[in-house]
């Protein structure tokens, strides 16, 4: 009964749902499969259940109905330490950890890993190098000396240092004020291409949706409206994708001065 | 006779009963530590026994220490030896200010870090020593430093069953009404209190994690 490597979704919600223990409902009937190497986006508007749903994949959340499954295997029959080292998580806050320097936050669990001195120093350069942070400057520095967008940037290496094949995003540039956020966005996109691993990122900007998605799961009220590709999305009758790229023309055409 | 002169012709007594007064303190705020931190991270982890846990600390807190000390002669083993007593009762007056630096400590840590430390997958022990501990570490050390100055002055009153220290010459001056005994007791305390506030103080903020 082993699912096929190839073909088989990397990561798969089947008939999610999740209730707080007060009996609010946060996700209802969740049916999603994330390919290999593909990088989706779970788009909606704060409270459509976007950051609940991608909690449940690395189990900091547990369904309470339905499964959902990682490599194959549901997440309750991992140990969730294995599961959380298999997959890289990015938040928007970061959280960094002030009382390590970068390239401490950075070694960090390949040192819990315990991977040899050597053999984590050099790899901690390699993703510091990789996330356009120059080792020589920043190996040695305390998170409060850096700006958002490299703090950023050392979140991502921190989330690939034990070289996971999913990588979880949450808002990840979100913080950060519109200029250094296309600019870590724009090399975000050349590191997806040269990592190829799965991601799921979750944002409320549907111009990053479109940017970084190879496809996009629309939240609505803790349900999905739809998956699409982006070429889909922005052609959708689907009334809540359609508000989404209507408002996003309306944008485009104020940028354009018409 | 005043102070002054006191001292200089009982040095060697009054040095002894200044490290007794050390001795004193320094068990019982180790034994204090031992029992006061493990508390306040269960009291951080399981906010319902923050109630039952602080509230009896604190009771310990509001009883007088002349009758704290009463209370626990009679209690075997504690009440053979009157050191044993002090250091019991100092160690549970310096127990609340611990207990609540821990939990206020782990408390204030940005939920972020938290957060981003399960989700790469730290075991609840390596979140615990590696993170909460280290960072909170000088909030602490400030609950440490503020059971140390109080207890240097309550451990004066420990005199009061025999159990020695700088107490001993502010009890026998009270009794023979004379200044100079106070004093001479009661100098070199204010100095401990000081010189421990002090350096503790240099130690928690050497111990403040960078923000």
């Amino acid at each position: 009964m082993r699912p096929d490597p190839e073909t088989a979704a990397v990561i798969g919600f089947r008939g999610v749902h999740y209730a707080l223990p007060g009996g609010q409902v946060l996700l209802r009937d969740i049916n999603l499969a994330v390919q290999r190497g593909e990088t989706l986006v779970l788009l909606g508007r704060s409270g459509a259940g976007k950051t609940t749903a991608l909690k449940l994949i690395n189990r900091l959340l547990e369904p309470t109905g339905g499964e959902v499954q990682v490599d194959g295997r549901t997440t309750l029959a991992w140990d969730p330490i294995a599961l959380r080292r298999h997959i890289g998580y990015v938040i928007q806050e970061v959280g960094l950890f002030p009382h390590y320097t970068v390239g401490e936050n950075v070694a960090l669990v390949p040192r819990l890993e315990g991977k040899s001195t050597s053999r984590v120093r050099a790899r901690v350069e390699e993703l510091l190098a990789l996330v356009g942070l120059d080792p020589a400057r920043y190996l040695g520095r305390y998170p409060h000396e850096l700006s958002g967008g490299q703090r950023q940037r050392v979140g991502v290496a921190r989330a690939l240092a034990a070289d996971p094949p999913i990588l979880l995003m949450d808002e990840p540039f979100g913080a950060l004020d519109p200029l250094t956020r296309a600019e870590v966005r724009e090399e975000f996109q050349a590191l997806q291409k040269r990592l190829g691993k799965t991601i799921v990122i979750v944002t409320h900007d549907t111009g990053e949706a479109l940017l970084l998605g190879t496809r996009i799961a629309l939240f609505e009220a803790g349900e999905i409206r739809g998956v699409y590709s982006p070429r889909e999305f922005l052609t959708s009758d689907e009334p809540v994708a359609a508000a989404y790229a209507e408002q996003l023309r309306r944008l485009e055409q104020f940028e354009r001065g018409t | 006779m005043n102070a002054i002169q006191y001292f200089e012709r009982h040095p060697d007594e009054i040095l002894q009963a200044t490290f007794e007064h050390i001795w004193l303190v320094g068990i019982a705020m180790l034994i204090a530590a031992a029992v006061g931190v493990p508390l306040g991270i269960l009291v951080a982890r399981r906010p319902w026994l923050s109630k039952p846990i602080l509230g009896t600390a604190n009771v310990a807190e509001t009883i007088p220490s002349l009758a704290l000390f009463g209370f626990l002669l009679p209690v075997p083993w504690l009440g053979d030896r009157a050191a044993r007593l002090a250091i019991a009762a100092l160690a549970l007056y310096a127990l609340l200010p611990i207990i609540r630096n821990t939990a206020a400590g782990i408390a204030s840590i940005d939920p972020a870090v938290r957060e981003a430390a399960r989700g790469m997958g730290m075991t609840p022990r390596q979140i615990l020593f590696k993170v909460e501990l280290p960072l909170s570490l000088s909030t602490v050390l400030a609950g440490v430093r503020v059971a140390t100055v109080l207890t240097i002055g309550i451990a004066t009153i420990a005199a009061a069953i025999g159990a020695g220290g700088l107490g001993e010459y502010i009890f026998r001056g009270l009794a023979m009404v004379n200044n100079s005994l106070i004093l001479a007791g009661a100098i070199p305390a204010a100095l401990l209190a000081l010189a421990a506030d002090f350096l503790l103080s240099v130690l928690e903020r050497s111990l403040r994690p960078g923000r």
